[in-house]
């Protein structure tokens, strides 16, 4: 569409802005991460500090915090996502009594927040001695990553070449056979994107893990920035990079595959 | 299920529906096949989420310290909801951050959208790409940055004096009339990026031949929105707002993290009541009200959104 070349330069500086508003914070903690720890630090000179982030890793044990959002977010993942590729598949093409009930049973997951259901759910894991365990944190998340993937991956199903199930069918192929040698390699985006948005929303999590380990043994990443910042109120060049670790796993995949978040997450929000 | 076989496109096969009772009737496997299939999700869902939610209904008609015997004060916790004047700041509180979370950036993203969809200017991938960034930024992570900046001795007041706005310049986050105003645009910084993106998808697919047509009638850029773009973007409008709502309503992070609902009551959400409620005041009866009755008005926003929506 043509414009003005006065419209396209006010274009270009609204751009600019926006993004300039957008970048500034998280150009300024990555400032804050290498500036120097205190001021003697400050007095010794040289410009940049790298040696924050060993430091922060160290004093704020991100390591362990690390491991355990690892461990965490792998459990959600392999799991919650196995499970809503074998639901979506049936809900997506089977036909079966109280079909239409089911997915509106998983649907309604979707929009009930955590805050709901979190405090029976903590105390009723707590009698059967979960909390404080890797599992306590990983199956209320699991739950919550079934009720999006199923949706998901059932709209997946049902757009995918029916035709060649039909073959496949025909053929004698059993739905156990149509699903992992058919439609799960053919669907390989779609379930890239399962995984990198439930991936995301495990390791971003910070209120079941805070809720379901009140001991802290099994701290994830956000947590244990949260908690660092409790605890070293004087520098601030620690705390961020603590930050900037806890958010690169994430952010690096954006990055990379940014096509797949932005796609997930629109896509993803346009519910029938 | 009959209505599935035309949504996904089959009946223009109408014989191969009608050829089905010939096929060998272990076609798709006994009855219980498609069962066995959505078990284990059911089983995992089911038990980690809708017993929990039931079991939330019940636990609010109780008052329980999280320890010794229950008492059954039947709905005496959602009174309570509306007598105590903390829990009724809380969900006011809840109201402006919506305003902060989808309102604001609504505006924002629509004026944006529109822009860069008139004019195809370049770097518009990276530019996407930036603006969404927020979004996949754990909320920790956001809180803790915006934490600094905050602070007295922090970029924005040295920005505002050194623009000689230095009168402006306060403890962002310890002030109580602009705390909540202060983390409300923390929220702002994040939707407004999947507003936008959201909206500019919407905008691509609407066809240039309607703006030259409007352009030939003699509208304007003004008119051409209202009469053309606003219109045709009201389905995004409606998952942009669903979204950012919810994510709104349910803001708990941000506010453990920046101001713990301080100072004094200023900037406390639902979200964290609950959980000051339920695990440090030993309130649990009390907080699984709160939490039941924040569900409520999640749905009952989201079906008003998406009736406002669908609307012609």
């Amino acid at each position: 569409m043509k414009v003005s070349a006065l419209e396209r330069n006010v274009n270009y500086l609204v751009l600019g802005v926006f993004a300039l508003v957008i970048l500034a914070p998280i150009v300024y903690v990555l400032t804050l991460s290498l500036g120097p720890e205190s001021a003697s630090v400050a007095r010794e000179g040289g410009l940049v500090h790298p040696e924050n982030y060993p430091e922060a890793w160290e004093v704020g044990r991100f390591g362990s915090y690390m491991l355990t959002s690892v461990v965490v977010s792998v459990l959600v993942v392999v799991v919650a996502v196995l499970a809503s590729i074998l639901a979506g598949y049936a809900l997506g093409t089977m036909t079966f009594r109280g079909s239409t009930a089911f997915f509106y049973l998983f649907l309604l997951g979707i929009m009930v927040p955590t805050e709901a259901f979190i405090v029976p759910l903590f105390y009723d894991l707590r009698s059967l001695h979960l909390t404080n365990t890797i599992w306590g944190v990983a199956l209320p998340q699991i739950a919550m990553s079934i009720a999006f993937g199923t949706y998901w991956m059932r709209t997946y199903f049902r757009s995918a070449a029916r035709a060649l199930i039909e073959a496949a069918r025909l053929d004698g192929a059993g739905p156990m056979r149509v699903l992992w040698q058919i439609l799960v390699p053919i669907g390989r985006p779609a379930i890239l994107t399962l995984v990198l948005l439930t991936f995301m929303w495990t390791w971003n999590e910070f209120l079941i893990p805070l809720v379901m380990s009140p001991s802290g043994d099994v701290r994830t990443a956000p947590l244990g920035l949260a908690f660092f910042q409790g605890q070293y109120t004087q520098g601030t060049a620690l705390l961020a990079a603590g930050a900037v670790m806890v958010a690169l796993p994430v952010v690096v995949l954006y990055v990379f595959l940014q096509r797949h978040f932005i796609k997930g997450m629109i896509e993803g929000a346009v519910r029938e | 299920m009959a209505d599935v076989t035309t949504v996904t496109g089959r009946g223009a096969s109408r014989p191969v529906r009608r050829a089905v009772p010939r096929r060998p009737a272990r076609r798709d496997g006994p009855a219980w096949v498609p069962y066995a299939f959505i078990a284990p999700a059911l089983l995992l869902y089911g038990a980690f989420l809708l017993y929990p939610l039931v079991r939330a209904a019940q636990f609010s008609l109780f008052d329980w310290n999280g320890i010794g015997a229950a008492e059954f004060v039947g709905l005496a916790n959602y009174v309570d909801i509306v007598h105590d004047e903390r829990l009724r700041e809380a969900f006011w509180h809840a109201l402006v951050l919506v305003f902060f979370y989808a309102i604001l950036p609504l505006c924002i993203g629509l004026v944006l959208a529109a822009l860069l969809t008139r004019a195809k200017v370049r770097g518009l991938g990276f530019f996407r790409t930036v603006i969404f960034l927020p979004q996949v930024i754990a909320m920790v992570v956001v809180a803790v940055t915006w934490r600094q900046i905050y602070a007295p001795d922090g970029p924005l007041n040295g920005l505002l004096r050194a623009v000689g706005l230095g009168s402006l310049a306060r403890p962002w986050l310890g002030d109580y009339t602009f705390t909540l105003p202060a983390v409300g645009l923390i929220g702002t910084w994040v939707s407004t990026g999947l507003v936008t993106v959201l909206l500019m998808a919407g905008m691509s697919r609407v066809s240039p031949d309607l703006y030259e047509a409007a352009r030939l009638d003699g509208a304007g850029p003004v008119q051409e929105f209202f009469a053309i773009t606003l219109p045709a973007v009201r389905g995004e409008i409606t998952v942009a707002l669903t979204l950012t709502i919810v994510a709104a309503l349910k803001t708990f992070d941000l506010v453990y993290v920046t101001t713990s609902g301080g100072p004094g009551t200023s900037t406390t959400v639902p979200s964290y009541e609950v959980y000051r409620r339920a695990f440090e005041l030993g309130e649990v009866g009390s907080a699984a009200a709160i939490g039941v009755t924040l569900t409520i008005l999640v749905f009952i926003i989201n079906a008003g959104v998406n009736w406002f929506g669908e609307r012609k």
